[in-house]
């Protein structure tokens, strides 16, 4: 076992701990700014890399915002100085072209220096196109194969289930990632083992590299299919922050021995109207001098 | 090269009379000469004694525990054991998130398995990451009679070109076990190449010998042909070199379980010895194991002995007796020695 952990757990430990399932904040002075304003501060940040290299996941990041926002400042316990902390919940991006959304909020918890994210995509930045876990803090797995974050996931959960470890592992994918065989071996996996401390959250943008998901190899219904496959299931509006919040609180508080699937419907490109209203792919087009006006456009719906 | 059964599945054939009939070996290989000593499931003993001290260790198996010994560490420690299912892309998956927790799983299944089915989890989850996830597998080459759907001819190539990727290719019982023990130690990922069931046992005859992870061995020296081998290749090389022996021909052999990273200063180091014919011998495809590792390592190295390679062809197998496939596909003791020769000249 790594012993540089502040907290080391006993494997001849078998006393159960409780889980801890209050509501952590992870910064402390000065007043919080609300989920609403954290999504915002995510969105601000995913563009601003998205201009210093002219392209990026920029549509993907800007639907995801807001389950970010909820993940890492209503549900999640971390401590942002020690992003390897034994107790923190750790968040698997299995999708690693949304590599820029969560450095967006990896920015945003404090747990990447402010001044990093001008080295987006550069030469030898912490911070490459797609996702790696020896590149950056936080960054727990290599994502990018898509359909391999959620078996990760469930070793993960059955690992921290034998540390006697309250922490959750959740695992973010994409509606694409349905298509991978990998994702139902994991999700069978994760049932018949228990793993309640595991919790699948999906984007549900229906896009993926040649077209709508539900065109290209649809894997409605996703809810039922979770459900069936003997997850605790929720659907929900992935751009609305209080059903978000609600969703992750069942999810994380619910009594049974399942793993926890939150299928989060979101829109491509939200907060930027012009680009919503784009015809949408997997890799949005902006154009050189849209960056700009893309940055105003979201200045004028800033929460207050 | 030989001709596969399948390409003349149109001729019928006749029965053969019930004495010379031999028995397809499906799961259950063995690969002992007559008389050898065997030793029973030497990695799942090995691996239960280490787990007495290390908390570590954790067992995966994808639904072949108990053709890979791994139901004896099961039994012996059966929450420690995870029953993945036949679920190859998770079961390696699993085993990668379990070494992100800090244990060190050893994961088993089939080398066919392993390597084509769970390739792009093994590069991704485990090998990009540098996890310590022991992979290993039963059935490795031509071990069994079942036809290329188990045989895992081309495990060490699709193995070799994966970076960080420590390769074993254990000979016998005693290899295996200390095998167990030094990938245990290793920090990083192992693909080893599993013997299991009645696993014989010939090293303990060889002075002073110890398997060392990344370290060929000389096992005896000889001034005609130096082998380089193998997995139970050296078995049968050790065999073929006492009967060359007694037909005058003196054959060393430089036993080199660990194919990745391979020992090269050793090899080079023995095949500079001038008048020799080195041969590689593997069971393995003629591509990207064993003999092509040597092979590119003594010409980047301007060292170039007269070279041939022992290898299996690169072909879909036939199915049949293991002993019958041996020798029709070059890799029986008999098959080495007759080739051997007709090289010399």
């Amino acid at each position: 076992m790594d012993n540089d952990n502040d907290q080391e757990y006993d494997l001849k430990n078998t006393s159960s701990k409780t889980r801890d399932i209050t509501m952590t904040t992870n910064l402390t002075h000065g007043a919080q700014p609300s989920l609403a304003q954290r999504a915002w501060n995510i969105r601000h940040k995913s563009l601003l890399m998205g201009a210093v290299q002219k392209q990026g996941y920029v549509g993907q990041a800007l639907g995801v915002s807001d389950v970010l926002a909820v993940s890492y400042f209503h549900a999640m316990t971390f401590h942002p100085e020690d992003p390897e902390w034994e107790g923190r919940d750790r968040f698997l991006l299995s999708i690693g072209h949304y590599a820029i959304a969560l450095y967006a909020a990896l920015l945003e918890a404090g747990i990447l220096p402010e001044y990093e994210l001008e080295t987006y995509g550069t030469d030898d930045s912490r911070l490459p196109m797609s996702g790696m876990a020896s590149y950056t803090p936080g960054m727990e797995i290599t994502g990018g194969s898509l359909g391999h974050g959620l078996g990760i996931g469930v070793g993960m959960a059955l690992g921290l289930k034998r540390k006697r470890s309250a922490s959750f592992v959740y695992n973010l994918m994409s509606d694409g990632e349905l298509n991978e065989g990998s994702t139902w071996e994991a999700a069978m996996s994760a049932a018949h083992h228990k793993l309640d401390n595991l919790i699948c959250l999906v984007d549900f943008n229906n896009q993926q590299a040649d077209g709508k998901s539900t065109e290209t190899l649809s894997s409605e219904p996703i809810d039922g299919k979770f459900e069936a496959f003997g997850w605790y299931t929720q659907r929900v509006d992935g751009n609305d922050i209080e059903a978000l919040v609600k969703a992750f609180d069942k999810a994380r508080h619910y009594d049974g021995a399942k793993p926890r699937a939150i299928i989060c419907d979101t829109k491509m490109c939200k907060g930027v109207p012009f680009l919503e209203a784009r015809e949408i792919t997997h890799f949005v087009r902006v154009d050189e001098e849209e960056w700009d006006l893309a940055l105003s456009v979201l200045e004028e719906g800033k929460p207050s | 090269m030989s001709m596969s059964r399948r390409q003349s599945k149109w001729i019928p054939r006749k029965p053969v009379d019930a004495s010379e009939r031999q028995l397809t070996s499906a799961m259950i290989a063995s690969l002992s000469a007559e008389g050898m000593p065997t030793v029973s499931a030497p990695f799942g003993h090995k691996l239960v004694e280490l787990a007495k001290e290390r908390e570590d260790i954790v067992g995966l198996s994808a639904d072949l525990a108990k053709y890979t010994d791994l139901h004896v560490f099961a039994e012996a420690y059966p929450d420690r054991f995870y029953q993945m299912g036949m679920a190859e892309q998770v079961f390696v998956s699993a085993a990668a998130g379990l070494a992100k927790e800090g244990f060190t799983p050893f994961a088993t299944t089939y080398a066919v398995f392993a390597s084509r089915r769970a390739y792009d989890f093994i590069a991704m989850a485990i090998a990009e990451d540098n996890l310590n996830v022991k992979i290993c597998c039963a059935l490795p080459g031509l071990t069994t009679g079942y036809g290329p759907s188990h045989q895992a001819t081309e495990d060490l190539a699709i193995f070799r070109g994966l970076p960080n990727m420590t390769i074993v290719d254990p000979c016998d019982a005693l290899d295996t076990e200390q095998a167990v023990e030094a990938i245990a130690d290793h920090r990083g990922p192992v693909y080893m190449r599993l013997l299991r069931g009645k696993v014989p046992s010939v090293l303990q005859e060889i002075e002073n010998y110890t398997f060392e992870l990344g370290k060929a061995k000389l096992l005896r020296d000889g001034a005609d042909v130096l082998f380089i081998s193998s997995g139970f290749m050296t078995m049968r090389t050790l065999e073929a070199a006492d009967k060359l022996a007694k037909d005058g021909i003196q054959a060393g052999i430089l036993h080199t379980p660990t194919i990745k990273p391979l020992d090269v200063d050793t090899i080079l180091e023995h095949c500079r010895k001038p008048g020799r014919l080195v041969i590689t011998a593997e069971n393995h495809t003629v591509i990207g194991g064993l003999g092509e590792a040597v092979a590119s390592t003594l010409l980047r190295n301007s060292v170039t002995p007269a070279f041939r390679q022992i290898a299996l062809p690169d072909e879909f197998l036939d199915a049949g007796a293991l002993p019958v496939l041996h020798d029709q596909y070059g890799i029986s003791t008999d098959a080495i020695i007759r080739q051997t020769k007709a090289w010399l000249g």
